[in-house]
């Protein structure tokens, strides 16, 4: 009997250890995959406090320590402005996309009207269908309209994306008919139904397109470039392309304007991650 | 009938403010685009019909198929690789204290622009970087790589930096397909004595399957479109080693102003493009992959 009990006792003692060990090793992994994929900012961080002589070295721990990069960086280009710049692009780029494109996507799922289908199915394509030249034939629509060298030039050629559309058309489907029917029944008309009853049941896709639309329009570089030649109107992408050209012999510099047009991004995504990956599934159960 | 006349009046006032900046911005391009690769195509000057000299020109331009051939490798390579990411959501998809930080932390390269993270991986690269000092001093390398000006190495740079960047986002989409995986599948497997691989192979890959059509599909997609990584670090050099259709593209349009020809070039590789998303889309649809991308 004694014995028996030994054995079990000794076999949850080797259980709980398999289990320590499994999970150690769990973490090990799991620690050395966070090197991979954030280590490199963490060194551009670390790097962006070194001085000129040591800024090629390993340590992690800058030694002297200097602020001199920030110092540096903020005369030489006003990161204040390029982040207004950002902020103007992202904030009404995100504003246009939701409301046109939760506008257009509740016919497109609610109401039965001619041409429907025609436009649904023009719009799926063109998400396969690349525009040629996009670029050159809105580069040229965009001079015409003497919007050149303009944020609105920027902004309003991704004023309202297909992808979004789509997605809340998806979720205007999976609203309960009834609702719309009662509130017909009360009398309501079609915007008031979308306004007071659709909308905010689609809430959650809505969420999903704005961090969507945040992540793109805060990072756009390539439009950008095209549109504008003053570089006091960049957004902090495109600024950031400019400041590397101007100092690639100055990495600190460069870094400390790297983690600058980082911070405001890594701020917005740590305070809302939680929507961030909810995002990402909502887009795909749509 | 009269109904339906006044709802499709209705319907199209929701839809008209979006219509206009989509005709203008998505559908006008698409069309005019076509006509220009036919004009010797001025900015200032009278633009001249040319034919199908653009064209003729185009197939004439080695740079231009070597630009062609480094897409083609960017899109059989990048896409292929990014299944690492099953592997990788796999192991972030179990309940351990912590697990939801170190989510959070692989996500990070996602939200930061493509600029930052290029300007960061050219200095990890450069012949005086972290990666070459930290070589050096192991004794793994005896003098430095120039990761990014030798040809041998540069395309090949690109491409990680850009899987590198795309591992967290496809995590997360494979993460929201393995959640949505009923547990009793992969419990009920284990009791009937299945091994682990036997359960990843026979169970959680055919579930993942129509999410691995859209990464796949997605990761195309960016891939032929390649622009910002290049463009900021080697700007298809050196020679034309990094040369990618978009860049090259770019370069034609906006450094030589040459729109008639840029617009020819764009026109053969959406040819290309179309084809090869029609596949990917008809052998995915057929696989039961794709429910409406």
């Amino acid at each position: 009997m004694e014995t028996l009990n030994n054995k079990s006792v000794n076999y949850k003692k080797v259980k709980a250890i398999k289990k320590i060990f499994s999970l150690t090793i769990t973490y090990l992994i799991l620690i050395i995959i966070a090197i991979f994929l954030a280590g490199p900012f963490i060194w551009l961080v670390s790097s962006s406090f070194k001085t000129g002589q040591n800024i090629y070295t390993m340590n992690l721990i800058p030694h002297p320590f200097t602020l001199a990069n920030y110092i540096g960086v903020i005369n030489f280009i006003s990161i204040p402005k390029y982040i207004l710049n950002t902020v103007i692009i992202t904030v009404s780029g995100i504003v246009l996309d939701v409301v046109l494109a939760s506008l257009a996507a509740y016919p497109l799922a609610c109401m039965d009207f001619y041409g429907k289908n025609l436009i649904f199915s023009a719009l799926v394509s063109t998400m396969i269908l690349p525009a040629a030249a996009g670029l050159i034939v809105n580069y040229l629509t965009i001079s015409k309209m003497g919007l050149l060298d303009t944020l609105t030039g920027v902004i309003i050629p991704g004023a309202v994306s297909v992808f979004s559309i789509i997605l809340l058309r998806q979720s205007y489907l999976t609203v309960p008919r009834e609702l719309i029917d009662a509130a017909k029944i009360d009398g309501a008309s079609e915007f008031k139904i979308w306004y007071k009853i659709m909308l905010p049941e689609v809430m959650p896709a809505i969420s999903t397109i704005v961090i969507f639309d945040f992540i793109g329009l805060w990072n756009s570089f390539l439009w950008p470039i095209v549109v504008l030649q003053d570089p006091n109107k960049y957004p902090l992408a495109t600024a950031l392309k400019y400041l590397s050209g101007q100092f690639n012999y100055k990495f600190g510099y460069v870094a400390a304007g790297t983690v600058l047009s980082i911070i405001p991004v890594i701020i917005v995504f740590l305070a809302f991650q939680k929507y961030f990956i909810n995002a990402v599934a909502g887009a795909i159960k749509g | 009938m009269e109904n339906k006349l006044k709802k499709s009046l209705i319907a199209y006032l929701f839809i008209l403010p979006a219509m206009i900046f989509l005709v203008i911005f998505v559908f006008y391009p698409i069309v005019a685009s076509i006509p220009l690769a036919f004009y010797d195509y001025s900015v200032v000057g009278q633009s001249k019909f040319v034919g199908l000299a653009n064209f003729s020109r185009a197939i004439h331009d080695h740079e231009f198929w070597v630009s062609v051939e480094n897409s083609i490798l960017f899109v059989g390579v990048v896409p292929p690789l990014q299944l690492l990411s099953i592997l990788l959501a796999i192991f972030v998809n179990r309940k351990i204290k912590g697990i939801s930080f170190f989510r959070v932390l692989y996500y990070i390269p996602v939200v930061t622009s493509m600029v930052a993270v290029s300007i960061t991986w050219g200095w990890i690269f450069d012949p005086q970087g972290l990666l070459n000092t930290f070589m050096i001093k192991h004794g793994i390398f005896s003098k430095p790589i120039s990761f990014l000006n030798d040809p041998r190495f540069a395309l090949l740079s690109l491409m990680f930096i850009t899987l590198w960047q795309g591992l967290g986002y496809y995590m997360m989409i494979y993460l929201a397909g393995l959640q949505s995986i009923p547990k009793e599948l992969e419990e009920s497997a284990y009791v009937d004595g299945a091994t682990r691989t036997q359960a990843l192979y026979k169970i959680t890959i055919p579930l993942l399957k129509p999410y691995i059509w859209l990464c796949t599909f997605m990761s195309i997609l960016s891939a032929v479109r390649v622009f910002d990584v290049v463009y900021v670090l080697t700007n298809g050099g050196p020679g034309d080693a990094t040369m990618v259709t978009s860049v090259y593209q770019f370069q034609k349009a906006f450094t030589d102003f040459n729109f008639g020809y840029a617009s020819a070039i764009g026109l053969l590789v959406a040819i290309l493009t179309t084809i090869l998303s029609i596949l990917v889309f008809i052998y995915g649809g057929r696989k039961g992959g794709m429910s409406y991308y």
